[in-house]
């Protein structure tokens, strides 16, 4: 049997991953996410000495805080699982990733471990968001003088 | 490569299984049982190596009088190193070995050579797996929830132990098949059901070849750790290449679990997944004398991260081993 035809086979034996019911959950979920940072934003804007920046940090803050400390609870990891992208897309995804990194390597000691390991999974997004973020001003500059 | 043996035995055995496993179909059927991936230990790790050396002692407890002649031993982690462990503490000539999940039967296969030496009578084998010190060691950190396909495998926490002997017992190692490694271009580090499944079929028909058996010469055959989907994979391959539809097969790493449990996906897979459901299951089958001749392929994924993330394909290998009850 050549490579094609055992790959065929494997093909049509293995499930689907992209199901439309998980695509719509993630979707529901991440529009859901976006909703509660807007009420979050609005609330923080409510008091006179909180800023609309401020105000928007506060909000990634406390969405850090709580999937941080629902992962450290071990509640986080199960809802991650079910809704997918929905959750690791938005900041809660970062902040999850870098205390599951965290709590892995404790074990191994502060500097070896956590230090060497915490952005072992949220590292790409550090890098990435850092030079996409200079593309952008470039373009920025370019176009907009 | 087939190997007749001749007055090579399976002696007595000791499985010590761990969460899921213990709550599954074969639940009862064990020596002993921890209910949480610490077990009081302050890391994984130490808890594999704690239940391995309990899992060794029963087995050496359940002997009156047992001098051992060398120690196999086998696991996921790196370099061995809980095999290693293990071996510094219960003082035994030792031998470290690994074909993945295929080592079981390796072992056996070691082990029954070693035997035709004739200043050697005991061999003890272990095979150990903890299921977060492999998802550690092969995937994302374990409080990470990134979702996994369902075809993904859940490695089965568990020791298990087996003497192989020249002294006279119920089921004797009949011959073996050491497999090549075969590659059908599988680059999905979860689908290993998929890469496995070719290997297995090729050797299985290797040694049908070799031995100039029918598959229905054998009451029962049984591969490691295909799990759901590559176990249809391997049905319709050697229905493919040899036009013969197998009754009398089954996969371990759907038995072992209770297969309505969503976490556990596509089934058991790892080292231990073969020799836990063989030791608590197959083997008092055998001793019972319901059913005689057992043809076990235990199937293993060659590949490390490092593979993975350079984008090699996942290599696999399988042995096979023929076991009579006398």
């Amino acid at each position: 049997m050549n490579i094609e035809e055992y790959k065929s086979i494997t093909k049509k034996i293995l499930p689907k991953t992209m199901t439309f019911k998980k695509l719509f959950l993630s979707f529901f979920v991440g529009g859901l996410m976006g909703v509660l940072a807007q009420l979050l934003i609005e609330f923080y804007s409510s008091f006179e000495e909180i800023s609309m920046t401020e105000a928007s940090s506060l909000m990634m803050v406390t969405f850090i805080l709580i999937s941080s400390l629902l992962t450290g609870l071990c509640v986080f990891d199960k809802l991650v699982t079910k809704f997918g992208a929905g959750l690791i897309v938005p900041i809660t995804g970062f902040s999850h990733s870098t205390t599951s990194s965290a709590l892995e390597y404790k074990k191994e000691g502060l500097v070896n471990g956590i230090g060497s390991n915490i952005f072992k999974l949220s590292g790409t997004v550090i890098l990435y968001g850092i030079i996409s973020a200079y593309v952008v001003a470039i373009i920025k500059i370019i176009i907009g003088g | 490569m087939t190997i007749y043996f001749d007055n090579i035995y399976l002696g007595k055995n000791s499985v010590v299984a761990g969460p899921y496993i213990n709550n599954g179909p074969l639940k009862g059927h064990f020596d002993a049982i921890y209910n949480d991936f610490y077990d009081g230990e302050n890391t994984f790790e130490d808890c594999e190596i704690k239940e391995a050396i309990k899992c060794i002692n029963i087995l050496i407890n359940k002997y009156k009088d047992i001098n051992i002649d060398i120690f196999l031993s086998t696991d996921l982690i790196n370099q061995l190193v809980i095999s290693n462990f293990v071996a510094n503490n219960i003082k035994i000539p030792y031998m470290g070995v690994y074909n993945a999940c295929a080592t079981f039967v390796e072992e056996i296969i070691l082990g029954s050579s070693l035997l035709n030496n004739k200043n050697i009578n005991n061999v003890l084998c272990l095979t150990s797996a903890h299921n977060l010190t492999a998802e550690r060691q092969y995937r994302n950190p374990i409080e990470y929830g990134g979702p996994k396909p369902e075809y993904a495998t859940f490695t089965v926490s568990a020791a298990t132990s087996f003497i192989l002997t020249k002294e006279r017992e119920d089921i004797k190692v009949e011959s073996c098949t050491i497999g090549k490694v075969y590659d059908y271009g599988i680059k999905d580090s979860f689908d290993m059901g998929s890469a496995m499944a070719s290997s297995a079929v090729l050797t299985l028909i290797k040694h049908l070849e070799d031995t100039k058996r029918d598959p229905n010469y054998y009451d029962l055959i049984l591969t490691g750790d295909l799990g759901k989907y590559g176990k249809e994979i391997f049905k319709t391959m050697f229905y493919k290449e040899k036009g013969i539809e197998l009754n009398n097969y089954n996969d371990s790493g759907v038995l072992v679990y209770d297969m309505n449990d969503k976490e556990v996906l596509a089934g058991g897979s790892g080292p231990s997944c073969l020799p836990s459901y063989y030791f608590s299951k197959i083997y008092n089958m055998m001793k019972d004398k319901k059913i005689k001749k057992v043809l076990l392929l235990a199937t293993g994924a060659l590949l490390n991260t490092t593979s993975v993330n350079q984008k090699k394909s996942i290599p696999s290998i399988c042995h096979a081993v023929s076991l009579e009850a006398l």
